[in-house]
């Protein structure tokens, strides 16, 4: 299992913070278009971050990996 | 005392940002501190809030203070963001740099004010008086009905 984070306006569309899933050996490629699907979201412009680090399209997802949506920041 | 890089729901003090890049070795300590604007272009908001992926965000701080200290030398980066519900001219973020000499701090607090605004997973709400906007979801910036702010009006700059 991975737990997946949202925030900002992808966390109101999904309605949770936090959704655990099955993902082992997915790429994060993989995984945004199964939830894009699932929730009905627009992911083209989310970076993506694995365990608290931004990663690439290619990259792959294991077991335990905390995975995180992260839309266009707007702090500051 | 503590760390130099942080996420705090609480207001900001900002003395003490400025506290802990004071030394001896510096000649010249650069604050920058950001608050919340009333209107913007002419529309006014009555409140943002803030929400941060707060571990992360407090990592990427500090990886601009890491950059900082590659760009120019013998730097002491100090940053600190509120999160949560913040009122017109409540401070957001505090940047403290401070140098040996009063140019490199100058110029590594504007660094650091645009690097945050490129890499640190913080993100604001506003609350108008028609309604309300995740901001910086540029997917929707084509779709704003004509109450709502145009693309140029949400820029934050």
């Amino acid at each position: 299992m991975i737990d997946v984070l949202f925030f900002a306006e992808l966390q109101e569309t999904v309605g949770n913070e936090k959704v655990s899933m099955e993902a082992d050996g997915m790429t994060v490629k993989a995984l945004k278009e199964k939830l894009s699907a699932a929730y009905d979201l627009s992911l083209d412009h989310a970076m993506i971050a694995i365990n608290q680090e931004y990663a690439a399209e290619d990259a792959m997802i294991t077991n335990g990996d905390v995975v995180a949506f992260i839309p266009p920041v707007s702090g500051g | 005392m503590g760390k130099n890089y942080w996420i705090t729901d609480k207001p900001i003090q900002v003395n003490d940002c400025i506290a802990k890049v004071i030394r001896p070795k510096a000649g010249a300590i650069d604050t920058f501190i950001g608050t919340v604007r009333e209107f913007t272009k002419g529309k006014r908001t009555l409140y943002l809030e803030y929400q941060a992926y707060a571990e992360m965000a407090e990592k990427k701080l500090a990886q601009i203070g890491d950059e900082i200290n590659e760009k120019w030398q013998d730097t002491e980066t100090a940053i600190v963001h509120r999160i949560g519900r913040l009122e017109i001219s409540d401070i957001a973020v505090v940047i403290a740099v401070s140098t040996p000499h009063r140019n490199d701090a100058f110029e590594a607090s504007r660094y650091a004010i645009e690097r945050i605004k490129e890499i640190v997973p913080i993100w604001k709400k506003e609350h108008w008086e028609d309604g309300t906007k995740w901001i910086g979801d540029q997917k929707e910036k084509t779709s704003y009905q004509e109450k709502l702010p145009t693309e140029e009006e949400m820029s934050d700059d």
